[in-house]
């Protein structure tokens, strides 16, 4: 009941819900290559040219989907600009920022660092695959009430790390909690309440 | 977005070999270390070759004579949480959890950490030094704070890997197939000093994979330990650190190897630490002569030699710890 109060507030105020929504009517479309032959999984056995598009298959939040994509395309590239998840960030496309944070096999990893190619067949998590509907799920809604950013620019990353603890680790300790944060930086400096917010989403999930 | 590449993940390792031995064609395991030196151009790739289709090489397995035998393909995560590396091998499970960040960690693998390339910041970045193939080191008259006070010679950098120190200290083995079949080199020698040659890193020929790590059955009596010393708590490089692993009996040091990081361009082996602690027993005054030799022959650059009391410190107390139990 409190939960769905929260909520509401949410939906007027920050439109979390609302930007959620967008993105996933972007990941309804499939990519298409610009350029390049389409390589079919079949053919899928040989040395793929550097332009050739090759046909992998995800399970995005939830939902199988068939893309072409080009052996350079990083994971974060094709989630963000061929489906539309915005919810992944880019920061410094090189391993030191965590804002690009996704689960794959439900483990927190960087689209950043991770070829597209190789996540073939995997299930990714994206920030947008945590909303409960038109709900926020239980990490989002403890840093929306423990007020964990300022500029908003790490937390879907952090949000993702603390995520992907949870699901390893229903009741993580605060050391475990600072630990598991610490691939993901935060200009702001909103640490404090990040640690509090991992702490009470894990309290949200038991609940 | 990364310069153009082919792609492909062979299933065997006879295939991937093959793949390798064409021209520029890079192996690619957890991605971590090659997708960002592709990225910044610090050396090109026509093709890239993914091992992640060869299973054989992702498993931990202990063999009939009691070692410990770690699949390349093995993620930095699995060797910091495995109970038996744990136990036995503890100093190599602290220091794969003090790898880079949960993330890294849950991707990168051991093969990887011990191939990765230098963090020297000319190298990362657009200068064509000596190791990249150019005329000059430009570390050694520019900023050079986070380089080596051992080893150096024509090129200064650190050895990045934590896990490489531990490896060297335990007497690992490290399997490795290629073009002309299969070698085991010792991991203490598997990282090549810029005294030998400055272009390479590793002894690794062209087209050669890691297969797997080896650890002997540990000796009674054994005790190990990792430090690392960074500037923060967030993931870093180690400014300082070091493994030891001692055969204790009673309270005296009757065998083992001291290897430190952050000190060379590659795992040091402390000769003059060990010389001071094997056969002593730990009281404080070895530990204090122990500290003061591992430094003794140290030759800091302009900007440091603050590493120097670092390390003695920092050894004072990792001998202290290790004392105790
Ligand atoms: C931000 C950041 C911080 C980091 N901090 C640390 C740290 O504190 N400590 C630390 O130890 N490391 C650190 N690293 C390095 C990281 O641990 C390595 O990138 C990782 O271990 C490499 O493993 P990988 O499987 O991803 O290798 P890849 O990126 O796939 O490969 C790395 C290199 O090794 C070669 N290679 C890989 N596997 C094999 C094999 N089996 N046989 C032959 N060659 C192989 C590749 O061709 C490539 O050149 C950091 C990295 C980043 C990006
Ligand atoms: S220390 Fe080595 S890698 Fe760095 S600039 Fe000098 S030669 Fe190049
Ligand atoms: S964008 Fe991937 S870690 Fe920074
Ligand atoms: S809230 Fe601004 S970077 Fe974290």
């Amino acid at each position: 009941m409190e939960k769905k109060e929260k909520h509401k507030g949410c939906q007027c105020d920050c439109g979390f819900t609302r930007r959620g929504f967008l993105s996933s009517m972007g990941a309804g479309a499939v990519a298409l290559a610009a350029s390049g032959k389409i390589v079919t999984p079949a053919a899928a056995a040989g040395v793929k040219a550097p332009m050739d598009s090759l046909s992998i298959q995800l399970m995005i939040n939830g939902r199988s989907q068939r893309l072409l994509v080009e052996p350079r395309w990083s994971l974060l590239y094709v989630l963000r600009e061929h489906l539309g998840l915005t919810g992944v960030k880019i920061g410094c496309e090189r391993g030191e920022c965590g804002a690009c944070t996704v689960l794959i096999n439900d483990i927190p990893r960087y689209g950043c660092l991770t070829l597209a190619v190789e996540a073939e067949g995997s299930k990714i998590t994206t920030l947008e695959g945590l909303m409960q509907g038109e709900d926020l799920g239980p990490v989002q809604q403890a840093f929306v009430e423990k007020d964990a950013f300022q500029c908003g620019y790490c937390t879907p990353g952090q949000i993702m790390a603390v995520e992907g603890l949870l699901r390893a680790k229903p009741r993580p300790s605060v050391a475990e909690i600072q630990r598991e944060v610490s691939g993901n930086l935060c200009r702001c400096g909103a640490y404090v309440n990040i640690f509090k917010a991992a702490d009470r989403a894990a309290e949200l999930k038991r609940s | 977005m990364m310069p153009n590449f082919s792609y492909i993940r062979p299933e065997s390792l006879q295939e991937a070999i093959t793949h390798l031995g064409s021209a520029d064609a890079r192996l690619h395991a957890g991605g971590t270390d090659l997708l960002p030196c592709l990225r910044d151009q610090v050396f090109d790739a026509k093709k890239v070759v993914s091992i992640n289709g060869i299973n054989d090489l992702r498993s931990i397995q202990e063999t009939e004579d009691g070692s410990l035998r770690i699949g390349a393909l093995t993620t930095i995560t699995e060797v910091a949480e495995n109970p038996l590396i744990r136990e036995r091998y503890a100093a190599l499970a602290q220091a794969a959890a003090e790898v880079a960040s949960p993330q890294l960690r849950h991707q990168g693998t051991i093969g990887g950490n011990l191939c990765q390339k230098p963090r020297c910041w000319y190298y990362r970045g657009e200068f064509h030094c000596l190791r990249k193939g150019g005329k000059i080191c430009y570390a050694k008259g520019g900023e050079n704070q986070f380089h080596c006070i051992f080893g150096g010679k024509g090129c200064y950098i650190v050895h990045p890997s934590d896990t490489a120190p531990p490896l060297a200290a335990f007497a690992a083995k490290i399997n490795i197939v290629g073009p002309k079949g299969k070698r085991t080199v010792e991991a203490a020698v598997f990282h090549v000093e810029p005294s030998k040659d400055v272009t390479r890193e590793t002894v690794l020929e062209p087209a050669e994979i890691v297969t797997e790590i080896l650890l002997p059955r540990p000796l009674q009596g054994l005790r190990s330990s990792y430090r690392k010393v960074r500037a923060r708590q967030a993931w870093d490089f180690a400014l300082a650190g070091v493994a030891l692993v001692l055969q204790f009996q009673g309270n005296k040091v009757t065998k083992g190897r001291v290897v430190l990081c952050g000190a060379a361009p590659v795992p040091w082996r402390s000769y003059e630490v060990e010389k001071v602690v094997i056969g002593s027993a730990l009281d404080d005054a070895t530990i204090s002569r122990a500290a003061a030799a591992a430094v003794k022959n140290a030759k800091p650059l302009e900007k440091n030699d603050y590493k120097i009391p670092l390390f003695q410190g920092m050894l004072e107390e990792e001998l202290q710890k290790i004392k105790n139990g």
